[in-house]
């Protein structure tokens, strides 16, 4: 997994609340077997027309913000499905990170396991990202996981809590299967102990 | 000797195997279900890092989310559908996975054959890469969604690296109205309480009108739990859940299931057990509800009307008015104005038998309006046998409604059942997002009986005024 440390980029607004996954990736691009290619359908329904045009009202279609790497978004965003697609179509598509005031559990254990952030802020603190991002050419932001903190260059500065273990396994980049594997002797014993004669023997 | 303790606590506590200091603790799953569209990466991700899966036997996987509801043995026309379909078959063959396929009898919707088959159990930890895995907490199980990751997780070391969820408890107070269903007490829920009312919580509902359900109404009611954000719902077995379960396939037999009732009725909630958060319902005051907008949360009863904006906050406002937009709405529209395109009658939601039993005595007699298409998906071939068994199939068919195979089919259009741009579909599955069942298709959700009734009317009505023959 690729570690997340400190990240600096370009920030799109989405103003919407209850982004659902299957608007970040509709149902017709869960046929393929691999994790890869995802990002080209990334709010497919959004970003294009039923022929295939990239529709201009959508915020990702504006030029300016084009390349950018942070997401700013209303509140319970990722709700809904719980198809990992939505966050590998993120990733794939370029972002690192969504901000928001809430997610949905699902969705927030997806993203750590592909080395991808969600940020809670308040929702005050959203606001304002939101707006600067509408109003400030090329607005950047800094997300920064060693400090637990979001910065911009005109004087914001949050900080957000996160679980100590995730943080750690996304800082170094650590794939927590292997982790678990470490307990396999536990899981062993876990076994014995509990035979579960009446668990299904299917 | 430990305090008074939950439903939840009690699975939670048994079935952790280690709490690493600093790091999530790490619980043990007892049955993992697997489908098709969330898999194939988690496979790949075994193959790439040499690892087996770890607990065959605790692995049962089928495919459902996009096979064909046409009569089995008509070829997928869709060759990337039966490249995955293809692709699963593969890996239950080389991982050494019993796999429900197409063609077995036990083929159906993961959330319909995992109890039907008696693999569900009470106080078991049931995962599946699937968010409506809280179905199977309606046994007193612990069971909910996960992510590819995840799955991967538990196909390598049959454990979850999880961290404790809070708990909540719903408590539905007074008898639910003839009429008003388990589908319409979950609606009622999410509309009162919000799509993400009970994120990072796992909901216990309880309480007497939750009692008198049927397994059936249980499954509906839990399985709409991550429509409000759940991470499980759950409901404590009762003499139901045990008469439910005996003599399903793989329940225990003899002793075993002697030692197993034993342990289930050890389960529920202590009395003085302490929930992180309290909702009570009154059941009295819900009625038939069918959804408006573009979440499950956005909900009216079916005598009232479309809501104004009045007293929203702004991004609240605004979500009702894109949702308005999509749905070709007006704020003020009478609810049993609404005429419709399309109705599905199907999902891991509403189609087990008691469903579609309900569906049944409101169209028995009656014709599905000329202005309407009707579909009847059942959940499993299982349902689907019991069904025929029962002559449902004729009175759907001779009241104009489509009876096909079974599997997920219009609930999320992966196969060919999709809705057309614009058109208004009442659905009996769990979720309106935009473009859910087809690309600018409408979706109100409701229960089997409302959507029978209006397909025959054409528009929505209140079932609590239907002439039943
Ligand atoms: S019926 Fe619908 S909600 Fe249920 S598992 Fe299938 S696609 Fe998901």
């Amino acid at each position: 997994m690729k570690p997340f440390t400190v990240h600096r980029g370009r920030v799109a607004p989405l103003d919407r609340v209850n982004v659902d996954t299957d608007q970040i990736i509709p149902k017709q691009f869960l046929k393929r077997i691999e994790k890869t290619g995802f990002g080209q359908f990334l709010f497919n329904d959004w970003r294009f027309s039923n022929e295939g045009k990239k529709n201009p009202e959508f915020v990702l279609n504006e030029p300016r913000y084009e390349g950018a790497t942070l997401l700013v978004a209303g509140k319970n965003f990722g709700c809904g499905s719980s198809r990992e697609h939505a966050v590998w179509a993120l990733a794939d598509f370029g972002f690192r990170a969504v901000i928001s005031s809430s997610f949905a559990d699902i969705f927030s254990n997806n993203s750590t396991k592909n080395g991808f952030l969600t940020v809670v802020l308040r929702e005050e603190e959203v606001a304002i990202l939101m707006k600067r991002a509408f109003e400030i050419d090329d607005y950047q932001i800094t997300v920064d996981l060693e400090k637990c903190e979001v910065r911009d260059d005109q004087g914001f500065r949050a900080n957000f809590a996160i679980d100590s273990f995730v943080r750690h396994c996304l800082l170094n980049g650590l794939d927590d299967i292997g982790l678990t594997l470490q307990h396999a002797a536990e899981i062993d014993e876990f076994e014995r102990l509990h035979p579960m004669p009446f668990a299904s023997q299917a | 000797m430990v305090g008074q303790q939950t439903l939840f606590q009690k699975i939670w506590d048994r079935h952790l195997v280690a709490q690493p200091a600093g790091r999530s603790p790490i619980i043990y799953i007892d049955l993992h279900l697997v489908h098709e569209v969330t898999s194939p990466q988690a496979f790949d991700g075994l193959r790439a890092a040499g690892r087996k899966v770890r607990r065959p036997t605790r692995t049962v996987a089928t495919v459902d989310h996009n096979v064909p509801t046409e009569p089995r043995g008509t070829p997928i026309t869709d060759l990337i559908a039966a490249r995955q379909i293809a692709a699963l078959q593969q890996n239950c063959k080389e991982f050494g996975i019993q796999l429900f396929d197409m063609d077995s009898p036990e083929q159906g919707i993961v959330h319909v054959i995992g109890p039907e088959l008696g693999l569900t159990q009470p106080g078991m930890t049931i995962v599946c890469g699937d968010s409506h895995t809280s179905t199977h907490g309606a046994f007193g199980a612990l069971a909910f969604g996960i992510g590819t990751s995840e799955v991967e997780h538990v196909l390598a070391t049959q454990c979850l690296a999880q961290q404790k969820p809070k708990t909540m408890k719903i408590d539905v107070r007074g008898r639910l109205a003839d009429g008003v269903t388990a589908k319409d007490l979950a609606l009622g829920i999410i509309g009162q309480i919000g799509t993400d009312g009970a994120t990072g919580h796992v909901i216990e509902y309880a309480g007497p009108a939750v009692r008198a359900l049927s397994m059936e109404g249980r499954m509906t009611l839990c399985n709409m739990s991550i429509e409000a954000g759940a991470r499980a719902g759950m409901v404590a077995p009762d003499e139901t859940t045990i008469s439910y379960l005996k003599g399903k396939k793989f329940a225990p037999t003899g002793k075993a299931w002697e030692q197993a009732v034993a342990y289930w009725r050890s389960l529920p909630s202590d009395g003085g057990a302490q929930f992180d958060k309290v909702v009570e319902i009154d059941a009295a005051q819900l009625c038939p509800f069918v959804t408006w907008g573009t979440n499950p949360g956005m909900v009216a009863p079916v005598t009232g009307r479309v809501p104004g904006m009045n007293g929203l906050k702004e991004a609240e406002r605004r979500a009702t008015e894109l949702a308005l937009q999509y749905m070709g709405l007006e704020p003020g529209r009478k609810i049993e104005d609404i005429n419709i395109d399309r109705v599905f009658i199907g999902s891991c939601t509403n189609s087990r038998i008691e469903d579609l039993r309900a569906a049944a005595r409101v169209a028995k007699g009656h014709h599905v309006s000329t202005k309407v298409r009707a579909m009847v998906v059942p959940g499993s071939q299982a349902v689907k046998r019991a069904a025929e068994q029962e002559g449902l199939h004729r009175i759907f068919q001779d009241a104009g409604f489509e009876w096909r195979e079974s599997g997920c089919s219009m609930c999320l259009g992966m196969n060919p059942d999709i809705l057309q741009p614009g058109e208004r579909c009442a659905s009996t599955s769990n979720r309106n997002f935009e473009g859910r069942q087809g690309r600018g298709g409408r979706t109100h959700l409701v229960s089997p009986m409302m959507a029978a009734a209006a397909a025959i009317a054409g528009h929505f009505t209140d079932i609590r005024n239907w002439k039943f023959e």
